[in-house]
Formats: structure tokens, C-alpha cells, sequence
């Protein structure tokens, strides 16, 4: 189902338009109500009467996480303090958390955007939205729970973790629509396995997963794990959060919500803007945020975007599914790594279980990558060599996939943290 | 004799061993012959209990990775020869041994061993 046909399906004559009076509205907004944005535009030598079409977005200067925790907690609002109706903040594992505020328009933008994510998902306002992310200062569980409201939806705010009362949940309240991260989905489908709880059984027919990169072969396990179709959402806090993008029944790229949020794709290394097809860094404009509106903002997050037309009706740009980001990326010996690549090579290989853990680390001058793998049940022997095998398998895939040579462990089940909120994938022990 | 081994799957840490023991003692499992088979990275403990299917299931709901598999156990007199007769008469019905382990004590020796067919195995050596 289509939530907002007018937003969603718009020429693309139309969106441009509508784009760009958005654009000179925002520029005029932060040039006059944000010192740094003014700084840096002078510093440019612009004005906001440069900015006069869709085109001329590339003379804006980039935003990025670093300028936030700059400017931390509140440097870059738009607003008076006293407009701000909610603040978020990221988990800030390294360095400062980077905060970011809503006004009540922003708010309801959110809740306006989520809303079109859980329809183009395929839920109405009869399902039950079992919202397991985390809620608090994290944006996915209350975003969700606004938006999954907005639709007319009944949102059973259960939070993230805490597996047994998730299943009670899911038998005796019937949901239909499970929100959460795609790594908790997957744990979520074994700890039903290993309580020998048929998924079938279950109401639950959607899921709608973000909140962190996963892959098409993971998706496939999820949806055969617990019997559903599951939708790919993405969004980050400084954005908006999740419902930044959503893909639709055709599984083909995720519909950005192009009215609120003009994407671009830059070459990281030049800064260039690149053209459809071409996979490069994902970068935001916020055109309609009050209490955080940012330029340029640059994701960190790798992929590529297509304007042709969608089966689905919609209109709006899709961007491919997340390949990795660019700072996650491992560069090993010279050679890139990206920790996506491992996921969909062990979810290539039965004996496996897709939960690993990457390490990285320096012996001597060389550097070291370790896959801990947890090995699967069904294919654990009482015979070394048959374990080898298994190993050797493992660790041959790994390696002319990756094309470099890997330290593989075998490891025993559930030593490996499953995540309740983004796994944690990479430890990189490198002192550099 | 055909009977039932228990094969738990341990990282090469300290500490592993001692805990699937501590939880069979737990449980009030006896253990009456174990070996270990181990490589740099992890090892395979193999063990003749007292009810394996309890010790599987309490492991297994601990979060080992268990397995329970067909072995041989026989009996023979602890002389010169004995384990040889025993191991000839697999080798002439073309049964491979892939592991053993056992003990003497009391004038007898008695020997767990895994080969690739445990029913005609045992018929052969009883």
C-alpha cells in the first residue's frame, strides 16, 4: 500500500520543484540561525542567493559526524530551545555522542515518513507492531512507535531485548509486524527453533529491520526462519532516524523519501557527485527539518542510487541496499574487507551459523584477520577430521572470497554476543 | 556390544573442561571412560556416561554443542595379542577404526572404539 500517493509518486518535473523551493527555504534557515553553517559558507565565499537551483546543492559545504560532536550537545539546532520537543542521541561508542533535537514538526515528519515505511511494508491499520528495538535515546523504538501509530496500527512497545517475553509476546498477542534490528531477528528465529515453537504457527507475516547493514542472503534466511516477508528500512539519527528509506514489494532498493530528504552519492576520496549506478558514499540534505537541519550530511554509508521508475508505482529515488560503510571498511594487507562480505559467505555454507566476529590485529609488521565462527549443531562430528574438513571449507570460502588469508576459529555455540541493539562485528586490535 | 557415546565440542580455553564436568556432576551423571581429541584450536571430549541422553540435554541446554554417536565397547583378556585378534578381525571385514580408547584392570581390557559400521562390529568381536 501506498501511504502518501501525492509524496510518493510524484513526477519527477514535480519533485524537482518542490526540491528546490525546499533547498533555498533550508539554505536562507541555517545561513541566519546557525552560526557554523554561516562560517562555512562565508568561508566558501556563498550566499543563500546562490543557491537558486536542484544543481547548484554540490556548492553547499558537507556536514559530518565529527561537525557534530564539535559542536556538541546542541551547536547546531535551528530553533530556540525552548521549540525543541524531543532529543535523541547516538550511542557514541567512539568519541561524544552526537545529539540531535525535533521540533514538533519534526516529529510529525517522522511519524509521516515511518508511516509510509510500515505501509510500503504492507502494514495497515490492523496489524500489531511489536516494536523491539530499543527504546530510550536511541531513535528506532520510539520512531517506530510513532509511526506505526500514525497508520492506526496497534504498537506493542515491548523494547529490545529480553527473548522469552518477545515470544510470549509474539503467541499471545498474535503480532503481525515485528520491528528490530536483522541481527535480532535472526537470534530471534533460532531461540524459537530451540524452543521448538513452529514460526508458522505465529500471526507474525512482516518484518521491518534497520539499524544496521545485512545482506540479501541474510534477509532469506530471516524470512525462512520465521515465515514472513521482511522489508529492509533505513535511516540514521542526524537524518531523521529509521523511515529515511524503505524498500517496497519488489525488494529492489529502498524508496527514499525524497520530499524530506535529497540524497546524493560521492566519490569519498574526491568529493565528487557521482551518477545512478555508481557506489559511493550516501549523503543527506535535510530540505524540511526545523531543529536540526543539516547540508550535505555525509552517511558514512555506501551505496548507489537508481531513478528508474519502480514497479510499485512509486516514483521516488531508490538507493541500493547498504554494501558497508566506509568507515567499517578493513583495509588487511593492503586489501579492502568489508564485513558484510564475510556475512553472506557463511550464509553460503550450511555448517556455519551466520553469527561471527571479526578480529583484526598486528603481529609483528603483519596484520592479522581472525574469523570466529560458531559452528552449526547438525555438522558438529565426535571426529577431528571431519571437523577439519568442516574448517578447512570455511576458512577455503573465506579466503578466495576475500582474497586474503584468514585465521579461522571454530567456536563454540553462543559464545558469540547476539545483539539486541548493532552487533558489534569488527574488534581491531591495531595499534596504529 | 553397541553403545551410546556423548561427544561435546570445547574451545581450547581453560576452564572448559572442568565445567562440563561440574555440570554432569550436577546433574548426577557418571562418567566411566572419557578421551579427548584435540587440536591447536578446540578439542572433542568423548565420554561413556551413565544416561547420555540426560547429560546430552542438560549440556545442550547449557549451550554445548553435543552429539551422541554408535560406538563398540568389547571386553578382552589383558594378554599379549588380545587388542591384536580384536583389531584383525575388523580389518578382514573391512571396518575402519577411526578412534579408540580403553583400560585394563582385574586380568581384562576394555576398549571403546568408533569404526564405520558399529552393528557388524560388534557382532564380530561380540
Amino acid at each position: 500500500m501506498i501511504w502518501n500517493q501525492p509524496r510518493e509518486c510524484m513526477s519527477r518535473d514535480e519533485m524537482t520543484h518542490l526540491q528546490t523551493a525546499r533547498l533555498k527555504d533550508l539554505v536562507q534557515r541555517v545561513y541566519h540561525n546557525v552560526p557554523f553553517y554561516r562560517t562555512k559558507m562565508q568561508g566558501l565565499g556563498i550566499e543563500p542567493a546562490d543557491i537558486q537551483e536542484l544543481g547548484d546543492i554540490v556548492k553547499l559545504p558537507f556536514t559530518t559526524k565529527q561537525d557534530l560532536r564539535d559542536n556538541y550537545p546542541f551547536g547546531l539546532f535551528a530553533v530556540p530551545k525552548s521549540e525543541i520537543v524531543r532529543v535523541h542521541a547516538s550511542s557514541g561508542t567512539t568519541g561524544k555522542s552526537t545529539v540531535v533535537g525535533y521540533t514538533r514538526k519534526d516529529i510529525d515528519t517522522f511519524s509521516e515518513v515511518v508511516a509510509r515505511a510500515l505501509a510500503s511494508a504492507g502494514a495497515t491499520k490492523e496489524d500489531f507492531v511489536q516494536v523491539a528495538y530499543g527504546y530510550g535515546l536511541f531513535t528506532g523504538g520510539l520512531g517506530i512507535h510513532y509511526g506505526a501509530e500514525k497508520l492506526g496500527a496497534a504498537v506493542i512497545p515491548v523494547s529490545g531485548g529480553n527473548t522469552e517475553k518477545q515470544i510470549q509476546l509474539l503467541q499471545d498477542f498474535g503480532s503481525t509486524v515485528l520491528a528490530c534490528t536483522p541481527s535480532y531477528a535472526a537470534y530471534l528465529s533460532e531461540a524459537l527453533e530451540d524452543a521448538g515453537i513452529d514460526p508458522a504457527s505465529l500471526p507474525l507475516r512482516i518484518g521491518v529491520f534497520g539499524a544496521e547493514p545485512w545482506t540479501q542472503a541474510m534477509r532469506q534466511k530471516i524470512e525462512e526462519g520465521l515465515k514472513i516477508t521482511a522489508f529492509d528500512i533505513y535511516g540514521l539519527s542526524e537524518i531523521i532516524g529509521p523511515g529515511v528509506s524503505i524498500s517496497c514489494e519488489y525488494q529492489d532498493g529502498l524508496h527514499i523519501q525524497e520530499d524530506h530528504f535529497i540524497p546524493e552519492i560521492i566519490n569519498p576520496e574526491t568529493l565528487e557527485q557521482m551518477g545512478d549506478g555508481v557506489t559511493g558514499e550516501l549523503v543527506f540534505t535535510t530540505i524540511t527539518k526545523e531543529g536540526l537541519p543539516l547540508l550535505r550530511y555525509r552517511t558514512r554509508d555506501l551505496s548507489s542510487l537508481n531513478h528508474a521508475p519502480c514497479q510499485c508505482g512509486r516514483t521516488n529515488v531508490r538507493m541500493a541496499k547498504i554494501f558497508g560503510r566506509s568507515d567499517d571498511m578493513l583495509i588487511i594487507r593492503g586489501v579492502n574487507v568489508f564485513p558484510s562480505s564475510v556475512e553472506s559467505i557463511l550464509l553460503d555454507i550450511p555448517e556455519a551459523k551466520p553469527h561471527y566476529q571479526l578480529i583484526v590485529d598486528r603481529k609483528g609488521t603483519l596484520d592479522t584477520l581472525e574469523v570466529q565462527v560458531e559452528i552449526d549443531d547438525r555438522f558438529f562430528s565426535d571426529e577431528v577430521v571431519a571437523l577439519e574438513k568442516i574448517h578447512q571449507k570455511i576458512k577455503h570460502k573465506l579466503e578466495s572470497v576475500l582474497g586474503i588469508s584468514v585465521i579461522l576459529r571454530l567456536v563454540e555455540h553462543n559464545t558469540i554476543a547476539r545483539s539486541e541493539g548493532k552487533a558489534k562485528r569488527v574488534i581491531d586490535r591495531r595499534s596504529l | 556390544m553397541i553403545i551410546k557415546q556423548l561427544s561435546v565440542f570445547l574451545q581450547n580455553e581453560s576452564g572448559r573442561l572442568v565445567n562440563v564436568t561440574e555440570i554432569l556432576h550436577q546433574a548426577d551423571i557418571n562418567i566411566s571412560a572419557l578421551s579427548i581429541a584435540e587440536t591447536q584450536e578446540y578439542g572433542i571430549l568423548r565420554m561413556i556416561v551413565s544416561d547420555v541422553e540426560k547429560a546430552a540435554k542438560t549440556l545442550r541446554d547449557a549451550d554445548y554443542t553435543v552429539k551422541i554417536t554408535d560406538v563398540i565397547c568389547i571386553e578382552t583378556p589383558d594378554i599379549p595379542g588380545a587388542l591384536s585378534n580384536a583389531l584383525k578381525a575388523l580389518a578382514d571385514a573391512r571396518i575402519d577404526v577411526s578412534y579408540m580408547y580403553g583400560y585394563s584392570s582385574d586380568g581384562k581390557a576394555r576398549l571403546v572404539i568408533k569404526t564405520s559400521n558399529p552393528a557388524e562390529a560388534s557382532n564380530l568381536l561380540g
